[in-house]
């Protein structure tokens, strides 16, 4: 166990490194001078020149790389071109916004899930069935922009009931809350349709097993035996599916945000490759490929934690 | 929903449809999908334009038809050339085995950490946004995806017995491969990769949507629903019509992903067989 988890601890170091090498690379090396693409082509050759030093861009590449990943360590992610505050500043100051969205996303996409695939295997090959994997079925399809604008056309539009976007800052507990409502919904509705699917095999499958039936012939109830027996040994496969959903939860902010306008890093990024400002699109980036990394590693570990003969198949 | 696969047929009357409109439209649409005629902007549906007109007074059909050729090229481009790159990648680590295998199976998990999205961003970013960045975003997420399943279907081949005898008759790693492995596994690849056609469609809308993708005047669903975004109050149905072409698609590849999946599985056939 202690092996496992050193192995896949030095994996994850050496995954995050190559993964700021090739942000580092796309966004400062392959388009040739950054400063160019941070002034657009309108820029006059001295306006380049000028920034280049400013930015300290005259210095070569393998130095440049090596002071960013060596600042990320003291919480520095550079300069934002555009606000002209630290890029560090800016994550602070739209994290809460994204992090709320993503764990409430998470929270409703978990409880969807779970409940409708064990209600889906517990009436298996009834209507109840049918109508839950229909649901699961529309939910993988149905583009989530889409789904968000549906939603503001129901909720916001004709019933008035939810703000149709924008975000009145934590001052306002109800009103924030209000304003996340849709964003959430539309985040969790999509994963939900996932999980249901994956919960749902998962029960039945359990649900086929000797020891189900053995409790079944001692006399307990269906409920019983669904929630003592089947629940715990079929959420162990839909583990692994919720860590995978934290990644894509937390990718997906990026394009919910924007479709509801709500002030946090997903709209930071569109915003900044609007602005042409390198260094904050670099840095989010980073910040996205982390979590999503960071996530598969956890799903690892809190896998084996919970069932110790994977450890093998892992490795 | 099971027995005979109503989702089979369901898909593949959504994606025929979804290429005789395509091909359609390369040679006839009802209006100029391009031609902006102010005096006629948010038509209601008549004989004439059958589902009205968009805010420039273009006709709603004739773009939603000529947007359906974007989705498909896109998405084929996307996933062919991912496809290949992945399919090559994995049959190779299977038949070199070793470290070359290790490696390439450790870069496919690193592959899954960036999702199109972050690609998209990066690229446009440094080069400009484009439909030929959105191809390449997502093509590069299919290589891993495909990398992986081809090494673990090619794997089991290679532990067969009729492989062992090719070995034998002293057939190189290439020839087993490309005689044995591959056509073996080729139902599984073309599965997957209808699968993939359903989450390439998804990604072109959404990068499009957020402006990464196809750029005007070229129609796309992913833009059409952008732009309608803003006139919500004013016709949604805008926002109705290209975000229900996407579904319609997404939905047809999917199902028939999974359709062809129930057909070619072996285990599910032995369940019928024994059903």
């Amino acid at each position: 166990m202690r092996l496992f988890l050193l192995r896949r601890s030095l994996g994850l170091v050496a995954n995050l490194f190559v993964i700021s090498v090739i942000v580092f690379v796309t966004m400062n090396v392959l388009p040739g001078d950054p400063a160019a693409t941070v002034l657009g082509i309108d820029a006059s050759e001295e306006a380049i020149e000028a920034l280049r030093v400013e930015l300290g861009l005259d210095r070569p590449a393998w130095q440049r790389y090596g002071d960013w990943v060596t600042g990320l360590f003291r919480g520095d992610f550079g300069q934002s071109y555009f606000f002209r505050v630290p890029v560090a500043e800016l994550i602070v100051e739209r994290l809460p916004l994204t992090l709320s969205l993503a764990v409430l996303g998470m929270a409703l996409t978990v409880l969807a899930g779970i409940l409708l695939g064990v209600v889906a295997a517990a009436r298996h090959g009834r209507s109840g069935d049918w109508l839950i994997m229909l649901f699961s079925q529309i939910g993988i399809a149905i583009p989530a922009f889409w789904l968000s604008i549906l939603l503001v056309l129901i909720f916001a539009v004709w019933l008035r009931w939810l703000p149709p976007g924008g975000f009145p800052g934590w001052d306002e507990p109800r009103l924030a809350l209000q304003s996340l409502i849709l964003p959430a919904t539309a985040l969790a509705l999509v994963q939900s349709a996932v999980l249901a699917r994956v919960t749902r095999s998962s029960a039945l499958e359990v649900m086929g097993q000797d020891y189900i039936r053995t409790a079944r012939a001692k006399g307990l109830s269906h409920g019983r035996v669904l929630r003592a027996h089947v629940l715990p040994n079929a959420l162990i496969p839909v583990i692994t599916i919720v860590g995978l959903q934290v990644g894509s939860v937390v990718t997906g902010t990026i394009v919910i945000e924007n479709v509801f306008y709500l002030p946090g890093l997903g709209r930071l990024i569109f915003q900044s490759i609007a602005n042409r400002d390198l260094f904050v699109v670099q840095g989010l980036v980073l910040f996205f490929a982390t979590v999503v990394v960071t996530a598969n590693f956890l799903v690892d570990v809190a896998y084996v934690i919970i069932d110790p003969r994977l450890e093998d198949r892992l490795e | 929903m099971r027995g005979l696969p109503i989702g089979l047929a369901l898909g593949a009357l959504l994606v025929g449809l979804l290429g005789v409109t395509g091909l359609l439209s390369l040679v006839w649409t009802p209006h100029d999908p391009a031609a902006i005629d102010v005096a006629l902007r948010f038509r209601d549906p008549s004989a004439d334009h059958p589902l009205g007109t968009d805010q420039l007074g273009r006709d709603m059909l004739s773009r939603l038809m000529a947007a359906s050729v974007n989705t498909l090229v896109v998405a084929f481009l996307a996933v062919a050339a991912g496809g290949l790159i992945g399919v090559a990648l994995g049959l190779m680590a299977s038949a070199l085995g070793g470290w070359a295998e290790a490696l390439v199976m450790r870069a496919c998990d690193l592959g899954f950490a960036f999702p199109a999205i972050l690609l998209a961003v990066m690229l446009s970013t440094a080069f400009g946004p484009s439909l030929g960045n959105t191809i390449l975003a997502i093509a590069f997420i299919n290589v891993p995806v495909f990398a992986r399943v081809t090494r673990g279907a090619a794997n089991q081949i290679w532990a067969r017995d009729f492989v062992t005898a090719a070995r034998a008759l002293g057939l190189s790693g290439a020839e087993i491969t490309w005689r044995h492995i591959l056509p073996n596994i080729a139902p599984l690849l073309i599965v997957q990769a209808t699968i993939e056609f359903a989450v390439a469609i998804l990604a072109e809308a959404a990068l499009s949507y957020l402006g990464l993708g196809a750029q005007p005047p070229t129609p796309s669903w992913g833009r059409m629903l952008s732009e309608a975004q803003t006139l919500m109050f004013l016709a949604p149905d805008l926002a109705i019509l290209p975000g229900l072409c996407i579904f319609l698609a997404v939905l047809g590849f999917g199902l028939l992903g999974d359709g062809l999946r129930d057909l070619t599985d072996p285990r599910l056939v032995r369940a019928r067989v024994n059903a």
